[in-house]
């Protein structure tokens, strides 16, 4: 079977706007008859289901936090891309377009990045009219910044505090649609299962986390906007309740999932300080506008910085990349971090963290300039590591931050299950390789605000508005299967604790489907991670019962669904004989130890297609053509 | 460090709770306070005894979704940080610490340290919001506003809808939380036309909800871990007052 995209016909710039006019509408009247679900509230979601009950759909949406407004979107610091050009210095929807294409290293679909880069524009607009307080000029207009990987100044920000600014204007509107009644709204919720009739997603099983009700919920499309799987790895930037669980259930239920192995390394996080470790703080990557990266240059110096010479010190990123420095792209800047602990030159008590220093930023600029630039960034790595870095330099070691891989979807964001969609970052569509900095929060809002309002209805439109009874038949198997999946968890009364498979799973991910993969650790990968698969369900302890707020059979969940989706992460990078983005293949690299692309082979995204428990999952190509831009090696030298 | 726990446990809002002490050691100074406890809960799980449920999600202070009494203050000892971000080299070794719930009667206990704090988002849905549809809206520089302007309403916004005005309130009034939305959405030209039915409505809700009534105080604000000022009542007083005394067009 070849994987249609649906992309519409004719030039780049004209595809959305023809494809709007060739959708088939539903009348006003009859749109009240379709329901629609939605799970997860974040910023694809929560403005999916605003704007989907504003057209007048009725609106189930879930989410598992106790509020709508903590989906983890909140943490977004950085910003949001549009291509408003305010600032007059040659932005242009082309421009911001032709930035993504190359900032995903050419591994993204050209006429979804496009139409993304189309509707930033009214993002922008339709977030202000909410009331988002973005930054502003002393003229009152907004204010602009310039970002990684761009040349113009397009990212329009909120303080450091961006994702939760955008976050609360879609939450508000979705609190406007829960008080008319076109939404119902049901928070500490947990999708565990998708329901199929005749090959069409009709409906999802859901946990209430509280009281341990199993519940059936109909409807006419279901639309997943559930956010990354990063804690696949155990340790990263993710809040902790981010999961898989939602669209791994999809993907074996027939959903494709493309590209599983493109994860998202950010440089400048906080250091892992202990074994007890939770999660990771990311440092905004504005600090490497003044920074400076270095370690020393002996192995093993494990000297205080302020006791290295200049010249004893290496500033590795200004000595490999003269032209960007330490502004280099996020892989870069991570892959290079990397190799210096490699080599056995890591700073810190566990070697594994390089110097950002600011010595010669408040010698040049005096300290009060730094303070009022990076103050709060500067207090919070305080607050977490206890160090003053305004006196010795910080510590930063990459992250993992975002995921790119996701289930596949076409032009429409419909996966390969009719009925069934996926927004934001669950679907792997706008960011290819290696998302840019403030593409993230746009594509989540683009789907929810723009797109998925669209392209739904020619889906809802070509089909009745009889429901489903939550009696048929289909829905009684899925609830069976849920509840003995419960039970199995309950029953099994091992004698270790979900947490310890999950660290142990993530420090699997990390060491060899992380920064840098080979051939021979990735299949010893994939052998500890089956291993690690039979023990959890022989020995897997969890507690309690079925009725009561049980976080650790939640957990069990979730970390079970983890383990599998490791299993396919690792199979996707062994076959990607490739070096793309942050994603890289030890084999493949120049003879400078960049990343090595394959175009001629590896042109494609790979959805993978799910066959059965502890089968080979099928490999679907969908071949990506670049009409509009020309394939170049990415050189920050 | 080796520290003893004075923990609230309470199976569900229909039992009776009770603080039990447990053991917490080698623990490290640089564990942030939730890790303390996770570690307290794999010791438990080990036992065979059910681990101690609690309210946690983006461990970066900002998601709001952490909240615990901690030796009688919310969020504990350290001035404006969340649960998340209060780290044990804040404690002694040897210490008792005493750790409870939210604790307001708006607020049901869900388990242990796990609080329904639903009505905080039933105010917001009464009003705590600008009405416009999607698209259709003007172009973002149509609308200018003065930075001095943007900056209170942005000030204004950062709450993180936690509840700790209410924890710490010996009325348990939610009046900070209001206040903030009210304000934000009040100094802000998009919002000014629903002001005069938002501050109603919202304070409608609010008192439905059971909270308590503001009695200035102050220690809401004191208490808040992002530092919502205490003129936003102020302002919201006003606001009120120009609702209640003006008709449909506010000045």
């Amino acid at each position: 079977m070849t994987l249609d995209a649906r992309i519409p016909e004719g030039p780049l710039a004209a595809k959305w706007e023809q494809h709007k006019f060739n959708v088939k509408l539903v009348n006003p009247a009859n749109k009240r008859k379709y329901d629609i679900i939605v799970v997860g509230t974040g910023l694809a979601g929560a403005s999916a289901a605003a704007t989907l009950a504003e057209l007048g759909y009725n609106v189930k949406a879930f989410c598992y936090q106790d509020s709508a407004r903590r989906a983890h979107s909140i943490a977004a610091q950085g910003g949001i891309n549009a291509a408003k050009n305010y600032q007059n210095d040659g932005d242009s929807v082309y421009r911001l377009f032709y930035d993504t294409i190359k900032g995903g290293d050419y591994r993204a679909r050209e006429a979804n990045v496009y139409r993304l880069a189309q509707v930033s524009v009214n993002i922008i607009d339709q977030c202000v009219a909410q009331g988002v307080p973005f930054a502003r000029e002393y003229g009152g207009l907004l204010a602009n910044r310039s970002f990684g990987g761009a040349q113009v100044s397009r990212t329009f920000y909120a303080r450091g505090q961006t994702g939760q600014q955008l976050l609360l204007g879609a939450y508000s509107a979705l609190n406007r649609q829960i008080a008319y009644g076109k939404v119902k709204m049901y928070p500490r919720t947990e999708m565990l299962d998708l329901v199929m009739v005749d090959g069409k997603a009709r409906g999802i099983i859901t946990r209430h986390l509280i009281t341990g009700k199993i519940e059936r919920h109909s409807a006419h499309a279901v639309i997943l906007a559930t956010g990354g799987y990063g804690n696949v790895f155990y340790l990263s930037t993710n809040a902790m309740g981010s999961n898989t669980t939602a669209i791994w259930r999809a993907h074996k239920k027939g959903a494709y999932f493309a590209n599983p192995c493109f994860t998202q390394i950010h440089p400048t996080c906080i250091p892992v300080s202990g074994e007890y470790q939770s999660k990771l703080t990311l440092m905004s990557e504005s600090l490497r506008n003044d920074g400076r990266v270095w370690v020393p240059k002996a192995v093993g110096d494990k000297r205080a910085p302020q006791d290295i010479s200049e010249e004893e010190r290496d500033y590795f990123l200004e000595r490999k990349y003269p032209s960007f420095g330490n502004l280099v792209p996020r892989d870069v800047a991570s892959r290079n971090a990397k190799q210096a602990c490699d080599e056995g030159r890591g700073v810190g008590s566990t070697g594994l963290a390089v110097y950002l220093d600011f010595a010669d930023a408040i010698q040049r600029d005096g300290l009060d300039k730094v303070s009022q630039k990076y103050g709060n960034l500067f207090d919070m790595y305080a607050k977490i590591t206890g160090e003053n870095p305004y006196e010795s330099p910080m510590r930063i070691y990459p992250a993992v931050h975002y995921t790119m891989g996701g289930l596949w979807v076409d032009y429409n964001l419909m996966t390969s299950i009719p009925g069934l969609y996926a927004t934001g970052e669950c679907n792997f569509s706008d960011h290819g390789a290696n998302r840019l900095g403030a593409s993230a929060l746009m594509q989540g809002l683009a789907d929810g605000y723009f797109v998925i309002p669209y392209t739904i209805g020619d889906y809802l439109a070509q089909m009745k508005t009889e429901k489903v009874p939550t009696d048929h038949p289909a829905f009684n198997q899925a609830e069976q299967e849920v509840v003995s999946r419960v039970n199995r968890f309950l029953n099994t009364k091992g004698t270790k604790t979900v947490d310890q498979y999950h660290k142990e799973l993530g420090l699997l991910m990390w060491d060899y489907c992380g920064m840098a993969r080979n051939a021979e650790g990735l299949r010893f990968a994939k052998q500890k991670i089956s291993e690690l698969k039979a023990d959890f369900w022989q020995n897997v302890r969890v507690l309690g019962a079925n009725e009561e707020l049980n976080m650790t059979l939640e957990k069990a969940g979730r970390v079970a669904d983890f383990i599998e989706l490791g299993e396919l992460m690792v199979d996707d990078a062994l076959h990607r004989n490739e070096s793309c983005g942050g994603h890289f293949r030890e084999e493949y690299q120049t003879p400078e130890n960049e990343a090595l692309r394959d175009d001629e082979n590896f042109a494609y995204v790979a959805a993978w297609e799910y066959t059965g428990d502890n089968q080979p999952e099928n490999l679907h190509k969908e071949a990506l053509n670049f009409e509009n831009v020309k394939l170049t090696q990415r050189s920050y030298k | 460090m080796n520290l003893t726990l004075r923990v609230w446990r309470q199976k569900n809002a229909n039992s009776p709770g009770q603080l039990v002490t447990y053991n917490a050691n080698n623990i490290s100074p640089d564990m942030s306070f939730l890790e303390m406890i996770d570690v307290v809960n794999e010791d438990l799980t080990i036992k065979g005894e059910d681990p101690i449920a609690f309210d946690h999600d983006c461990r970066e202070g900002i998601c709001g979704m952490c909240s615990m009494y901690i030796n009688g203050r919310a969020h504990g000892p350290e001035k404006g940080t969340t649960t998340c971000q209060l780290h044990m080299r804040k404690f002694n070794d040897g210490e008792t610490i005493t750790i409870e719930p939210w604790r307001a009667n708006a607020f049901t206990i869900n388990k242990d340290l796990s609080t329904d704090r639903s009505a905080l988002d039933r105010i917001q849905q009464a009003g705590g919001y600008i009405s416009v549809n999607t698209g259709g809206v003007p172009d973002a520089n149509e609308i200018p506003i003065p930075k001095n302007i943007a900056d209170k309403a942005f000030d204004a916004a950062t709450c993180i809808q936690c509840g700790a005005c209410v924890a710490a309130c010996k009325n348990a009034s939610a009046m900070l939380f209001v206040s903030a939305k009210v304000s934000q959405l009040a100094l802000l030209p998009q919002g000014k036309v629903e002001r005069k039915t938002r501050v109603e409505n919202m304070l409608a809700q609010h008192d439905a909800e059971g909270f308590g009534a503001c009695s200035n105080i102050g220690s809401c604000a004191a208490e808040c871990p992002v530092g919502i000022s205490l003129e936003n009542i102020a302002i919201l007083n006003r606001e009120y007052l120009g609702a209640k005394l003006t008709s449909e067009n506010v000045g």
